[in-house]
C-alpha cells in the first residue's frame, strides 16, 4: 500500500482555513525557515480512504480474542469514549481559573476516591502519562522519602526476575542500583535470596502480585515485612490489578506506592500504545512527596492542591483527563459488586483456559492462576523444531492476536495468555480448539508453521536488516 | 450494577467444573484470608444510561469559555471533522502496540508517517514515535545529552515553567544538575549562558518561541553550545516551526515538542504529545518506539517496530530509556492533521496566528496601561502590562465571556490564534478600555 506522501500530487488539498480578516504581516526576512516543511497534499477523499484503508490492515479488541499477557486487553465500552468527548471537557483549558473547571476536578478527586478504596492508599496522583512512568513517579516518591529522612544511602531497589523490563529501567532513571533476585522453583519469591539481599542500601522492593507467571504470592505479607524491617519501601507494579480489584488490596498486602494502569484494568483503550494513563497511589507518609496539582475537595468545592514536600511534576498540567474521564465511567458502571465479579471472571477465564489446554502444552506453574497463565513450547521446539514465534504466527492465519511471547523470561520459549473477563466461553472454546489443531500441525508438519502467517496483509519480516539499515521516513524523490 | 461480562451464569459453572473446583472462591485459595476484602466502600455500580447522566452533569460544572486569548502551553486550534472521525476508528483506538507486524501494518504505517512529518516539521534526520508531552520530553532529550563526564545542563529560564519543573523532577531521579541561564529583556541571555559552560556541561535547552512568545536567537544559541562540545536541544511550537527557521537550520541537535496544536483538544491537559527528532548521529541514544521499514519473505515492502536494542524490555537496567506505552493516538491525530492541512495549510494557519497576534497587540497595547513588556519579535504570544490586578481584570473579561491571557510576572501574556476573529479580538479590545478602570 501506498503511503499518503506518495498518494501527494501539487495543488491537491481540502480547505479549512478562512482568508485573514487582519492585515497580513510576515515573519521578518532573518527569522523565516528557508526550507519549507513538506506534508502529504491530499483532497479529503482520499484522506479517508487511506486511514480506512490502513485501520483494515490493523487488528484491534474489537476485531476479535487479543491475548496479550500482562497487557490486560479488555472490551473498551463506548460510553467512556462518549464521556471524554463532551465538549464541556474538551473545551477546557488546563490554565482556566479554578471556579470554572468544578467539574473537571470533580472527575479526578472522584476517581481518586474509589480508586484509593480499591488499593488501600490514602493519596493519589494522576500526572503519570503511563504505566512505566507512574513507576518512574512512584520510585522518585522512594526516592524522596529515604532523602527527606536524611537516610541518603538507601540507593537499591530489588527486583525479582520475573519482573517487568519497564522496572529495572525505571530504577535506573530514578538514580537506583537494581539487584536482581531469582525466582524459587513455584515462580514466586524466594524467601532466603530476598533475606540476602536486603541492607542498609535497601531503598525498596518492586513487585507485581499476582506475578507474571500468574501465581498470587502466598508469602506476600512476609516478603513485605522484611523490606520494612530492612528500612525500605514496597512498591507494587499495578500491571497485573485486574486479577485481585476488589477481592484483596496491595495496601492491605504492605505495599506502600502503587501504579495502576488505568489503559488496562480500568477499561480504556490502547490506542496503538497508548495514551494511557499511571495512576500512583501512596500511604499517608509518602503523600507530603506526591507531585504538584492534585485534585481536592474541601468546603467550598474542588481545588488543587500541592504537596508540602513534593517531587514537582512529571509532566505538564494534570496528567491524561481523557483518560481519566473514561476509567470514571468505567468504575461507576461497575460499582462496588462489579469490580470483583471483573476479577473473578477475569481469573475464571484464565483458569478454563488453562485447564482446557493442560492435557495438550507443557504449562511449567500448572496450578490455581489468577488472571494469566504461561505455557512453554520448549518440549516441540526440543521434538519438532518449532518454536512459540511459530505458534504465534500460526495463530494469525485464525484471525486471533498472539498472546504475550518470550515473557516472563524465565521460562523458555514462553506464552503467556491472559484472556481477560470479557470474553465469552465460546470465543475461548474457539481458541482452545484452534490450539490444539495447531498443535497436531505441529506434530504431523512442522515446516508449515515455519512459514506462518500465510494469510496475513504482510508475512514474516526481515527484522535484523529493519535494525541493520535503518530506514526511518520516506525518502522523497527530489532528496534522493 | 453494571457488567461487560458476557459469560452467563449457568457457562460460569461449567467453567468451574472444568476447572475442577466448586466455586469462585476457590479461585483465590492463594491470598491469605486475613487480607481478604469483606466489602468494597464505592458506590453501587450503576446502569449506562444513569452514569451518562452522572458525567454529563459533571462537565455542566465547567465553563467552556466563548473566546479564548489563553496559551501558555495549551493552545486553542481550529481541528479539521475529518481528524476526530479518523482517530474516532475503534481498530485505531483498541488496538495494542504493533509487536504482531503482520497484523498491524496499518498502525506501523502511520507511525511511519508521522514520523516522516515529524522530520519535515524540524528539518532533523530521525524521529521517534512519541513519547508522552513537550515537558516530559524536553527531559528525555536532557537525558539523551548526558554522559558520564558531561552531567550538568543549561536550561533556559525563559522556558515554560512546567517544562522547567518537570526537567527538574526527571532530574532529581537522575543525578543530572540543572542550572538555570537568566534571562534579560524576555529571552534568553546567552552571554551568561556562555559564562555558565564549564567542561562536566552536556547542553543547553531552549524554546522557540518561549514562554513569553518572544522569537529567541536559537542560531547563536547553538553556535556557543557547539564551539563548547555541548548538544543544543530546541524546543519547538509547531505551529510556528512552519514559519521560523527550523531546528535544523539552526543547528539544533535534539528537537522537542509539545503537539497539542496539531489537532488535540484543550481537554484539561491531556491526553497530549511529545514529538521528538533528533540528527543521525543521535539516532541510538533516542527514547520510545521508532518504527522502521523493511520487506517481508515475499520482498514485500512493510514497516516494523526498530531499534529495539535500545528499549526496556531487551536492555533492563540499562535502558535509554524506561518508556514503553506513548501517545501513539495522538501521534496520529497529529498525522492527520497535517495531512489534511497539507503545506498550504500549515503555511496559512502560522500566517492567521502572526497576522492576527500582531494586529491583536497592536489593538491592545495601544490602550493606556498596555505597553508591551518586551519588545523583541514574537510569534503569536506577548505580554503586555496591566494598569490594573491581573485576576480582577481577568474576572471582568470572564463575566464577557472571554477567557484573558494569562497572568505571568510583568503583566498578561497574550495568545491569538485563527480561533480569534477580527470581531472577538475587537470585542476584547473595547471590553479592555471599559474595565481597565477596574476599580
Amino acid at each position: 500500500m501506498q503511503l499518503s506522501y506518495e498518494k501527494s500530487r501539487e495543488g491537491r488539498g481540502c480547505s479549512v482555513m478562512p482568508a485573514c480578516d487582519v492585515p497580513v504581516c510576515k515573519v521578518p526576512e532573518g527569522l523565516a525557515r528557508k526550507q519549507e516543511a513538506r506534508f502529504p497534499q491530499m483532497a479529503e477523499v482520499d484522506i479517508s480512504r487511506h486511514y480506512t484503508q490502513l485501520e483494515k490492515r490493523s487488528h484491534g479488541v474489537n476485531d476479535g480474542f487479543y491475548p496479550l499477557g500482562s497487557c490486560t486487553m479488555k472490551y473498551n465500552p463506548k460510553l467512556n469514549d462518549e464521556m471524554a468527548a463532551l465538549p464541556g471537557f474538551t473545551g477546557i483549558h488546563p490554565l482556566q481559573p479554578v471556579h470554572t473547571v468544578q467539574g473537571c476536578l470533580e472527575v479526578i478527586s472522584t476517581l481518586e476516591s474509589y480508586l484509593d478504596e480499591i488499593t488501600g492508599m490514602t493519596g493519589m496522583t494522576f500526572q503519570p502519562a503511563a504505566g512505566a512512568h507512574g513507576e518512574f513517579t512512584g520510585l522518585l516518591l522512594i526516592k524522596a522519602y529515604h532523602t527527606h529522612r536524611g537516610d541518603t544511602k538507601r540507593n537499591t531497589i530489588i527486583i525479582p526476575d520475573t519482573a517487568h523490563g519497564t522496572n529495572p529501567a525505571s530504577s535506573t532513571m530514578a538514580g537506583f542500583k537494581v539487584i536482581n533476585i531469582p525466582s524459587n522453583s513455584d515462580g514466586c519469591m524466594d524467601l532466603d535470596a530476598l533475606r540476602a539481599a536486603v541492607g542498609e542500601d535497601t531503598a525498596g522492593l518492586m513487585l507485581t502480585n499476582p506475578n507474571t507467571v500468574g501465581i498470587f504470592d502466598k508469602n506476600i505479607l512476609e516478603i513485605t515485612k522484611i523490606i520494612h524491617e530492612a528500612g525500605g519501601l514496597n512498591y507494587y507494579d499495578g500491571a497485573n490489578l485486574n486479577s485481585i480489584m476488589g477481592v484483596v488490596r496491595p495496601g492491605d498486602m504492605g505495599f506502600d506506592v502503587i501504579h495502576i494502569n488505568l489503559h488496562k484494568t480500568f477499561s480504556t483503550p490502547h490506542g496503538g500504545g497508548g495514551p494511557g494513563a499511571g495512576a500512583v497511589g501512596c500511604k499517608k507518609e509518602l503523600e507530603q512527596f506526591l507531585p504538584l496539582y492534585r485534585a481536592v475537595k474541601d468546603g467550598n468545592g474542588y481545588s488543587f492542591s500541592n504537596a508540602e514536600n513534593s517531587i514537582g511534576s512529571v509532566k505538564e498540567f494534570y496528567g491524561n483527563f481523557g483518560v481519566i474521564i473514561r476509567a470514571l465511567a468505567y468504575v461507576m458502571v461497575l460499582g462496588r459488586e462489579g469490580i470483583p465479579e471483573a476479577a473473578t471472571n477475569a481469573v475464571l477465564n484464565a483458569n478454563y483456559m488453562r485447564a482446557a489446554l493442560q492435557d495438550t502444552y507443557s504449562i511449567p506453574f500448572n496450578d490455581i492462576c489468577m488472571h494469566e497463565f504461561v505455557m512453554s513450547i520448549e518440549d516441540l521446539k526440543k521434538e519438532k523444531g518449532v518454536t512459540a514465534l511459530d505458534i504465534a504466527k500460526a495463530l494469525l492465519d485464525y484471525g486471533v492476536h498472539p498472546p504475550t511471547i518470550y515473557f516472563p523470561l524465565i521460562v523458555e520459549e514462553a506464552m503467556m495468555w491472559e484472556p481477560t473477563e470479557t470474553e465469552s466461553k465460546d470465543t475461548l472454546d474457539d481458541v482452545v480448539s484452534i490450539l490444539k489443531e495447531i498443535h497436531a500441525k505441529a506434530l504431523s508438519d512442522p515446516a508449515s508453521l515455519h512459514d506462518a502467517p500465510h494469510g496475513t496483509p504482510v508475512r514474516r519480516l526481515d527484522e535484523v536488516g529493519a535494525a541493520r539499515n535503518p530506514v526511518l521516513k520516506y525518502e522523497f524523490d527530489t532528496d534522493k | 450494577m453494571g457488567s461487560y461480562i458476557p459469560s452467563t451464569l449457568e457457562e460460569r459453572d461449567e467453567m468451574l467444573r472444568t476447572i475442577g473446583i466448586k466455586s469462585t472462591d476457590d479461585l483465590y485459595g492463594a491470598v491469605p484470608s486475613q487480607m481478604k476484602l469483606s466489602h468494597l466502600n464505592i458506590p453501587e455500580g450503576m446502569a449506562e444510561l444513569t452514569v451518562s447522566e452522572k458525567i454529563r452533569a459533571m462537565a455542566a460544572r465547567n465553563k467552556v469559555f466563548g473566546s479564548i486569548f489563553r496559551g501558555a502551553g495549551a493552545y486553542n486550534h481550529y481541528i479539521p471533522s475529518i481528524v476526530k472521525e479518523v482517530t474516532g476508528k475503534e481498530t485505531f483506538l483498541t488496538a495494542y502496540t504493533p509487536y504482531q507486524a503482520e497484523i498491524s501494518q496499518g498502525v506501523l504505517q502511520n507511525i511511519f508517517e508521522y514520523q516522516t512529518m515529524v522530520c519535515e516539521l524540524t528539518g532533523m534526520d530521525v524521529a521517534n514515535a512519541s513519547v508522552y508531552d513537550g515537558a516530559s520530553g524536553a527531559a528525555e532529550a536532557i537525558t539523551m545529552c548526558i554522559d558520564r563526564k558531561r552531567r550538568k545542563a543549561l536550561v533556559s529560564s525563559a522556558a515554560n515553567p512546567m517544562f522547567i519543573q518537570t526537567i527538574k523532577t526527571y532530574c532529581f531521579g537522575s543525578g543530572t544538575e540543572i542550572v538555570m541561564i537568566p534571562s534579560k529583556d524576555g529571552v534568553t541571555d546567552l552571554d551568561a549562558a556562555a559564562s555558565l559552560i564549564d567542561d562536566t556541561t552536556a547542553c543547553i535547552y531552549m524554546q522557540q518561541p518561549n514562554y513569553f512568545g518572544q522569537i529567541e536567537d536559537c542560531t547563536a544559541a547553538a553556535e556557543k553550545a557547539h564551539g563548547a562540545g555541548l548538544k543544543f536541544i530546541m524546543g519547538i511550537n509547531p505551529i510556528a516551526a512552519v514559519s521560523l527557521k527550523s531546528a535544523r537550520e539552526c543547528g539544533a541537535d535534539v528537537a522537542v515538542g509539545e503537539g497539542q496544536p496539531l489537532g488535540m483538544p484543550l481537554s484539561f491537559g491531556g491526553p497530549y504529545l511529545g514529538f521528538m527528532a533528533a540528527t543521525k548521529d543521535m539516532m541510538r541514544r533516542l527514547p520510545g518506539r521508532i518504527v522502521g521499514e523493511t520487506k517481508d519473505v515475499d520482498g514485500k515492502r512493510a514497516y516494523v517496530l526498530t531499534l529495539q536494542a535500545r528499549e526496556q524490555h531487551i536492555r533492563r537496567e540499562k535502558a535509554s530509556s524506561n518508556i514503553c506505552s506513548n501517545q501513539a493516538l495522538c501521534a496520529m491525530t497529529a498525522a492527520v492533521y497535517l495531512t489534511t492541512m497539507g503545506t498550504k495549510g500549515m503555511d496559512e494557519v502560522a500566517s492567521l496566528c502572526y497576522s492576527k497576534a500582531h494586529y491583536a497587540a497592536a489593538q491592545i497595547s495601544s490602550i493606556p496601561g498596555f505597553d508591551i513588556v518586551y519588545k523583541g519579535e514574537f510569534f503569536h504570544e506577548f505580554v503586555t502590562k496591566t494598569p490594573c490586578d491581573a485576576d480582577k481584570l481577568l474576572a471582568k473579561l470572564e463575566e464577557k465571556d472571554i477567557l484573558g491571557g494569562y497572568p505571568v510576572e510583568g503583566g498578561i501574556l497574550w495568545c491569538v490564534t485563527e480561533m480569534n476573529s477580527k470581531d472577538q479580538i475587537d470585542a476584547l479590545v473595547n471590553a479592555l478600555k471599559e474595565v481597565s478602570s477596574c476599580n
